[in-house]
């Protein structure tokens, strides 16, 4: 029996398309149509076949592994959970319920991606607009140590570059794309302009923007690679378009000045709004990460880099981040939602995880789950988990179940871990 | 940077996406196609024929934090710039160390690199 | 069952003013006495203690996607204000933007059980339903900010006011929504080409029509689809000294038609000669006074921090340019918009000290308490946790003159105020803080204690101190159940979504659709808040 389902999401970036067709035949995902590279495994290479969960590379039944979890959760003097972002809004909810009740420290894989644009934001602010703006207005765009082109492969055919909107009637042409980067990538390939900046050199680069917007003369001749004329036409472009955009990356968060690199480009951005209009979107790499943010700051106050051992909630980046509590062995035991932090993580990290007990919730077995004490193969948000998404610019998505789930959410996982550690 | 055997050129890794590691995750983290996709080092086509590397050669990169070996392909990056795909291979090179942050140095990191 | 004896009870809405009556209760409702009386009542002992309805708050910025990107952005607002988790309750942070959990239970133990949102953008109204499935206790309904929407301005500007009033509805359905929210009509689509309104007949950029039409065409499309709570309007130059000019030319703009101006203190100045506005309370009071089909809330100034949060996006950016702090802002495709700036009002700064003055003339000098209601804007003008101090400072004449007495010289200058002796009774804060603000929203079961409501009811010492006595109640009850004992949260509960449903023609999907191909960036089958969305929550259709 075929069907056809409409107006799907595909949950793989933060672009959160929501216009995928699935057809699915016998509950089985048959073929996907709209979907880009990146997404289309998220339909294709996923097997909904429920499995049984694994304690110490066993298969047990669900009541057992879930009363491991809850054990090595209670026994633990300090642990971590870690993840989220690849799950909907319901499962972050009960995994934060679970860190206030075990007094966990828990972090979300923000802390390797946006962490430092969080900062950022919460130092000198942050200037924003929705999608559908950057659709309908952006006359300028400005890509900044981000690669669309390999990592949020339709952004510039359906949000930022291509499309016709209200005040772009003819769409690419409407527009002027710069784009700004070490090397050459593909997306540099699609722009007007690239800019070639030295490693490590953004914010000298920002700063210099920054005084050439306000009429001060720069002396020198080139600042992080960067000739003075390129940045003065650049400065000049700017302040006069009508609605310009910023669109930044791991270029920005992941080199040297870090976070001090997005509240350099996050001030221009203001600054340039006593000129013209201008935002800054950061590009939320997984598909709900933005949504990680929201929950826990929702429950907790703050975005990421949280810890409940006191009983209540402190905001630490840099002494509760998991990348920092794990090279330090201060956490005994890790819950590890939706997220593959072996694989990504700086190996003295990821390391440490395979020496401590760890639970792990996921549709696949990843580098994570390996070496975890309990793995429970749950289900795939957004394919046979229905849930709330939250797009790049934190525009909130419903997700379908595509196919009937065969196999239980992360959501009624966590639920029963917590009830299980009630009883203790 | 000078450690005991230098091998004389430091050279900055930036890491990141591409389409084919995110195809190859896909298929799972202990698939072929996510191994391939992820242990590989882009560098440009100078830097490689003045170090004597050729198109697909086996290359050892070394940072303070560890070494490993992986095949080096030309690629659009600038002299003294290498990349490699972001996974397990590029992170034994990458330290814990945030600067207070909780980000690891993911790009713009100094790294020696020898053919094998 | 439930019965509550020997307590003074003071119900406005039922003409009861301090007499002693029992309450009894049942299955979440309050009933009239059984004719027998079995004695298997559990009994609470009012003895010496005042009862009212539990607090109904008309406009608050509690939840939703504007209130937590303030709460990430603002870490140094919670640091000194954490909340411990408990063996029933939920760990928390926060004191301008306190956490879901927090933002629960602090309402509750003031003795409010009832939250109005005061703004969601329709786009984002999922991420605030989200919210309220972890915000416990309050029943709470979400106000959705029309008044810059896309759709509706094209109507306006073709004539076609039923396409205008078909979609109206469908929206209210679509999110899930209580009322028709109406913020800076026009400037804040102007926003986004770097501009603003400042007059009623300034036109909107791109639009062709004014401020003027937007808002009547609300008032008109809320009477024809009979909503319990009309527009609430935030209007424009809020915070200029033109504003009482401009709200006084909406209020007659109106022509009789109802209507809820919300935190009305901002938008009540003049001109005079200097850099300071002089309070014009007073001439909109008056106006007020002869519009029986206005309600208005104050937006009462509290000294101290607080965070400013609108959709008012221009507004926004400039008191991020006259204080100087950071800024957020976000534009909203084809709706709305809006910023966050923090702020600290200050008694030694002259305009804070106005425009302190300005809000308690507006209580003292609108005669009908019932058009007149208590909020602070939270977190705009104060935290909500301070309403207790508001309600002493118009209780107590003298504790309002002292306090008059240690603001700014200049702010005190030439000042209406220390003339104004009247003070609230008991009574009429009951009006203010339950009973005006649930008949103002429409809210049958709300705000009172006849039989058929819904028994939330606040018990409270009566001390000389009033602000003591309304910070502290001694029980607080939703829907029956006992939730606070003496600052205690006894037991969580999950509290009701309030929404409207007005019917309308299907006709108008096809028109929609066509919009959101052309506009959106989201599908228009992926837009609607469906009730099986949010499992955890009970939806309640009003009226």
């Amino acid at each position: 029996m075929k069907t056809v389902v409409e107006n799907v999401t595909c949950t793989f970036c933060g672009c959160l398309c929501d216009d995928i067709i699935v057809e699915v035949e016998d509950n089985r995902i048959a073929r996907v149509q709209r979907v880009c590279a990146n997404g289309r495994g998220v339909f294709t290479d996923y097997d909904p076949t429920p499995r049984r969960p694994i304690v110490a590379g066993r298969e047990v039944e669900w009541e057992e592994a879930v009363s491991e979890a809850a054990r090595i959760l209670v026994q633990a003097d300090s642990p971590l959970i870690y993840g989220l972002s690849s799950s909907a809004s319901e499962a972050q909810m009960k995994v934060v319920e679970l860190a206030d009740l075990i007094g966990a420290i828990i972090d979300t894989t923000s802390s390797v991606c946006h962490g430092p644009t969080s900062l950022a934001m919460q130092a000198v602010g942050e200037v924003s607009c929705s999608l559908g703006e950057v659709r309908n207005r952006a006359d300028f765009l400005i890509f900044w140590g981000c690669n669309p082109a390999a990592s949020h492969l339709r952004h510039f055919e359906r949000y930022s570059l291509k499309p016709k909107g209200r005040y772009i009637p003819n769409g690419r042409k409407d527009r002027h794309m710069v784009v700004v980067d070490v090397r050459p990538t593909a997306s540099a390939k699609m722009a007007d302009h690239f800019i070639q900046v030295t490693p490590g050199a953004d914010f000298e680069v920002l700063t210099t923007l920054r005084a050439l917007v306000q009429g001060k003369e720069i002396e020198a001749g080139a600042v992080g690679g960067v000739p003075r004329i390129e940045l003065l036409e650049l400065a000049n472009r700017m302040k006069g378009c009508r609605y310009g955009v910023f669109f930044m990356g791991m270029g920005l968060t992941m080199s040297g000045a870090r976070d001090y690199n997005v509240s350099e480009l996050f001030t221009l951005v203001a600054e340039l709004n006593q000129y013209t209009r201008f935002s800054v979107m950061p590009m939320r790499g997984h598909g709900n990460v933005a949504g990680a943010d929201q929950v826990l700051t929702w429950q907790s106050g703050y975005p990421f880099a949280v810890s409940f051992a006191r009983g209540y909630p402190q905001y630490s980046p840099g002494e509760f981040s998991a990348v920092d509590v794990l090279a330090r062995e201060e956490v005994d035991a890790a819950l590890i939602l939706a997220s593959d932090p072996v694989a990504h993580f700086p190996r003295v990290a990821g390391n440490q995880l395979k020496r401590i007990p760890a639970i792990v919730l996921d549709p696949m077995m990843n580098l994570t789950s390996e070496s975890a004490q309990v793995f429970f193969p749950t289900g795939s948000y957004g394919v046979d988990a229905a849930g709330t998404c939250y797009r790049m610019d934190n525009v909130p998505i419903r997700l379908r179940e595509v196919i009937a789930p065969m196999r239980p959410t992360d959501e009624a996982i966590l639920g029963q871990i917590i009830e299980e550690i009630k009883r203790c | 940077m000078q450690w005991r055997n230098s091998l004389g050129e430091n050279f900055i890794l930036i890491t990141g996406r591409t389409v084919k590691q995110a195809a190859g995750l896909h298929k799972g983290k202990d698939s072929d196609a996510y191994r391939r996709a992820t242990a590989l080092v882009e560098m440009n086509a100078a830097d490689m024929a003045r170090l004597g590397i050729g198109e697909g050669q086996m290359v050892r990169l070394r940072s303070a934090t560890g070494q490993v070996e992986m095949p080096a392909h030309t690629g659009t990056v600038p002299s003294k710039m290498v990349f490699v795909p972001m996974g397990p291979v590029a992170n034994s090179l990458i330290g814990p160390e945030t600067e207070g942050t909780g980000m690891p140095s993911f790009k713009g990191l100094t790294v020696e690199i020898e053919p094998i | 069952m439930l019965r509550i004896i020997n307590g003074r009870v003071y119900d406005p809405t039922n003409g009861k003013n301090g007499q002693m009556e029992d309450i009894w209760v049942e299955d979440g409702k309050i009933v009239s006495a059984p004719e027998v009386d079995r004695g298997q009542a559990q009994i609470i002992d009012a003895t010496g203690l005042v009862i009212m309805a539990g607090g109904v708050d008309i406009h608050s910025h509690a939840v939703g996607s504007k209130v937590n990107a303030a709460r990430k952005f603002r870490p140094e607002d919670h640091y000194g204000s954490t909340y411990e988790r408990t063996s029933h309750t939920r760990s928390g942070s926060g004191y301008t933007v306190p956490s879901t959990y927090v933002t629960g239970y602090l309402y509750a133990k003031m003795g409010y059980t009832t939250v109005m949102e005061a703004a969601t953008a329709p786009l984002l109204a999922r991420h605030t339903h989200e919210e309220l499935e972890d915000t416990p206790i309050l029943d709470m309904g979400i106000f959705v900010t029309m008044g810059n929407n896309h759709f509706i301005m094209e109507c306006i500007r073709d004539g076609e006011m039923g396409k205008a009033k078909d979609y109206v509805a469908w929206l209210l359905n679509a999110t899930k929504g209580y009322a028709i929210k109406v913020v800076n009509p026009g400037g804040v689509e102007n926003w986004k080409w770097g501009r603003n309104v400042q007059e009623l007949d300034d036109e909107v950029i791109g639009f062709g029509v004014t401020p003027h039409q937007i808002i009547t065409t609300l008032a008109w499309i809320s009477d024809e689809l009979g909503l319990p709570h009309p527009p609430h309007i935030h209007g424009i130059n809020l915070g200029r000294s033109i504003s009482a000019r401009t709200t006084m030319e909406t209020m007659a703009a109106l022509e009789g038609r109802r209507a809820h101006f919300c935190h009305l203190q901002f938008l009540s100045y003049g001109k005079q000669p200097g850099t300071l506005h002089r309070s014009e309370a007073a001439e909109v009071a008056s106006m007020v006074n002869m519009q029986p089909n206005l309600t208005v809330d104050v937006g009462q100034i509290v000294f101290g921090p607080a965070t400013t949060m609108t959709s008012d996006a221009p507004l926004q950016y400039g008191i991020h340019q006259q204080t100087g702090n950071k800024w957020m802002n976000d534009d909203i495709e084809n709706e709305t918009g809006g910023g966050i700036v923090p702020i600290r009002y200050s008694r030694n700064n002259a305009i804070n000290a106005v425009m302190w003055r300005t809000g308690l003339e507006l209580f003292l000098l609108i005669n009908d308490p019932w058009q007149v209601l208590l909020t602070t804007d939270h977190p705009n003008a104060g935290p909500f946790v301070h309403y207790p101090q508001v309600i002493k400072l118009l209780m107590d004449r003298d504790y309002r003159a002292a306090m008059f007495e240690r603001i700014n010289p200049r702010g005190r200058k030439d000042a209406l105020l220390p003339e104004l002796e009247r003070e609230y009774s008991l009574y009429e804060i009951a009006i203010i803080t339950r009973a005006g603000t649930a008949r103002a929203l429409g809210l049958k079961n709300k705000g009172h204690l006849g039989v058929g409501a819904d028994a939330d009811i606040t018990i409270y010492a009566d001390l000389d101190d009033k602000e003591e006595m309304f910070t502290h109640p001694r029980y607080v009850l939703k829907g029956g159940e006992v939730v606070v004992v003496d600052g205690q949260i006894m037991r969580e509960l999950q509290g009701k979504t309030l929404c409207v449903a007005p019917s309308y023609d299907p006709g108008i999907e096809a028109h929609i659709r066509q919009h959101f191909r052309e506009n959106y960036t989201i599908s228009f089958d992926n837009y609607s808040i469906i009730r099986e969305h949010f499992p955890h929550r009970e939806m309640i259709r009003c009226p």
